[in-house]
């Protein structure tokens, strides 16, 4: 069951704005992100250009064929068939597998879901990429009309060109990105990333060392959850540069000394102020971000 | 004043206790991802609902408790992952496409049977304009019927030529490559009609309407030769078929057009999505019955040549589309 989520009375970014609930049967909430437009258009240029590969064997294969046996038939029944079904169903086919992706979706983590999160039935895959028919296809056959035909037929063309980008540039007109088929299909695309688990950070510390800095509560409440969780950030990331910068924005705001150690000292401000807010979390406490009175 | 000792409650813990369960959960369903579901042994299917389980639950603890961004966005995924592999699973494809034939289909089309009539209607009112055009001004033909597709099947042909474009084989072979182009330009239009219905089903019925006046300009051709019954005989033959799919692939574009313009009591994605689903499952149909009709017409039509034979063949086809539709799985599944 998805739905959307509150809107915001500030201006969301665009991460928020693309991101859908999805309530699982056991109660808990999962948040889907739809693929940007940009994404979308990537994935489909690179199936179009293998497509055209496959295109481009299947004639030379044919040609082969042709030359080896000197007869049209099989060569002409294999090329017409090959064609039809790459036409039709390669993305049909391939998003009949278990990771509901084309390749092109794959390479830019994306994959087809059904809207209502459940399941993604042959029909919806189906009517999703036949579709694609005037999406595509029809917009091509126009342009090349419009190419190749005297001055009345071009314009005709060009007409029908103006009336098939309607579908054609759809995903951009709507707030779920949806293609004319995911429409009619009741499917939208979300990405599928896999961030890997980072180390714990609270593991490498040993409250020896954290105790020795003796940090008050009112310098582990200077911040709040926000900036807590981009410290975590800087420190996975270990860029030098960027923890001496942190080190001495954090020292500067709670007046401590510099001591010289830029990355003892973050790791043991932040495993003593995540452990500090996590303990108020306990209570019911969250400070979202240092801007937070509540916390 | 110093920090208070770490609570002994161990938020702190949480994650070494629980991070081995993920991590084979992972595994899991990376197995299930890149090789099959077949590859997981009885055990871990057992396994996968409660890893799943576990994982959720610690997210939704993990929301609640800790500020790990990192540990909180990889259970989230992970939970996604599992919940779509879970929820989301599909039979194998042999069991889906059984499943097609025994229900899938004949439900579908039985869901569309009002606009296949209205479709039918249409066809057969324009194949009838289409005829008298052409009777009361033989100079409509060549507007209405393009010079290659005539094939010298015009108003000004003789009754013998006519006569052996019905019966005699053709010169050179090629049959099977005659059928196999057949099958493939008719099931593109007919997709192609399909996929226009969402712009609220005009251009389908344009589509239709100009198929049907084809046909009936044809007709005025051979009608006043006394070619009338050969020449529905050799249209029948694969027509019976072939005109039945074009009809449902009209029918299966005005649902569609129908669902986006007037979607009830449903919103309107809703209606558009029930509307598209079963329409493809409809079209997938109209593609094999565009294949059946290519090899009649490829094969059949070109080696009987009796008239009898001929509708005899049209009449059996027309039968068992029928009743396959009209009786198929009224039981199971709706």
């Amino acid at each position: 069951m998805a739905r959307k989520p509150k809107t915001k009375a500030a201006k969301p970014n665009d991460i928020e704005r693309r991101t859908r609930a999805l309530v699982t049967p056991e109660g808990v909430t999962l948040h889907l992100r739809l693929a940007s437009a940009g994404s979308r258009a990537g994935a489909f240029m690179i199936d179009a250009l293998i497509m055209l590969a496959v295109l481009i064997a299947l004639t030379i294969g044919a040609v082969l064929l042709l030359g080896s046996t000197g007869n049209a038939g099989p060569a002409a029944i294999i090329w017409l068939l090959g064609f039809f079904v790459l036409r039709n169903f390669y993305f049909t086919l391939f998003e009949s597998s278990t990771r509901a992706a084309t390749p092109g979706k794959r390479a830019l983590k994306l994959r087809v879901v059904a809207r209502d999160g459940g399941r993604l039935t042959g029909g919806a895959i189906l009517a999703r990429n036949l579709m694609r028919e005037v999406e595509v296809f029809l917009p091509l056959i126009f342009l090349l009309v419009a190419q190749s035909e005297g001055f009345s037929n071009r314009w005709l063309g060009l007409i029908g060109l103006g009336w098939t980008a309607i579908f054609l540039f759809m995903p951009l007109f709507n707030r779920d990105r949806l293609r004319a088929g995911d429409l009619l299909a009741g499917t939208w695309v979300v990405e599928n990333e896999r961030p890997k688990i980072a180390p714990d950070l609270l593991a490498a510390n040993d409250s020896a060392r954290i105790d020795s800095y003796a940090f008050t509560p009112t310098e582990l409440e200077t911040y709040g959850q926000f900036e807590i969780q981009r410290l975590e950030e800087v420190l996975h990331r270990n860029d030098p540069d960027t923890i001496t910068t942190v080190a001495g924005v954090i020292r500067r705001k709670i007046a401590r000394r510099d001591d010289g150690n830029d990355r003892a000292f973050l790791e043991a401000y932040y495993a003593a102020a995540r452990l500090h807010l996590e303990r108020r979390l306990l209570f019911g406490q969250r400070k979202r971000d240092k801007f937070d009175s509540a916390g | 004043m110093s920090t208070a000792p770490a609570p002994a409650f161990g938020v702190r813990h949480f994650r070494a206790e629980r991070e081995a369960d993920w991590h084979r959960l992972e595994a899991l369903l990376d197995l299930v991802e890149k090789k099959s579901p077949k590859r997981l042994t009885n055990d871990d299917l057992v396994e996968l609902p409660r890893l799943y389980r576990a994982t959720l639950s610690a997210l939704s603890i993990a929301r609640e408790t800790s500020l790990d961004a990192s540990m909180t966005a990889y259970l989230e995924s992970l939970s996604t992952r599992a919940y779509f592999i879970l929820y989301g699973c599909r039979d194998p494809l042999w069991r889906q496409i059984g499943g097609f034939f025994a229900h899938g289909w004949p439900a579908a089309v039985r869901g569309i049977f009002g606009e296949t009539l209205l479709i039918a209607a249409l066809f057969f009112a324009s194949a009838l304009a289409g005829y008298f055009l052409v009777v009361s001004d033989p100079a409509w033909f060549n507007a209405l019927v393009p010079g290659e597709m005539a094939g010298g099947r015009d108003m000004n042909a003789t009754a013998a030529h006519l006569r052996s474009t019905l019966y005699d084989r053709p010169d050179q072979g090629g049959l099977e490559v005659f059928a196999t182009y057949l099958f493939t330009h008719n099931a593109q239009i007919s997709i192609m009609a399909f996929a226009l219905g969402f712009a609220f089903a005009i251009p389908t019925f344009l589509l239709i309407a100009s198929n049907g006046v084809l046909l009936g300009a044809m007709y005025a051709v051979f009608v006043p030769k006394g070619l009338a019954f050969g020449f529905t005989g050799w249209l029948l033959i694969h027509g019976s078929t072939e005109l039945f799919a074009i009809i449902l692939a009209g029918a299966a574009g005005l649902h569609i057009g129908r669902a986006v313009a007037f979607p009830g009591q449903r919103t309107r994605m809703a209606a558009a999505g029930e509307a598209g689903r079963r329409a493809a499952l409809v079209m997938i149909g109209v593609v094999i019955m565009l294949l059946v009709a290519g090899l009649l017409e490829g094969f059949a039509r070109q080696l009987i040549t009796d008239d009898y034979a001929r509708y005899a063949i049209a009449a059996t086809m027309f039968a068992i589309w029928t009743v396959y539709f009209a009786l198929g799985s009224r039981r199971a599944h709706g």
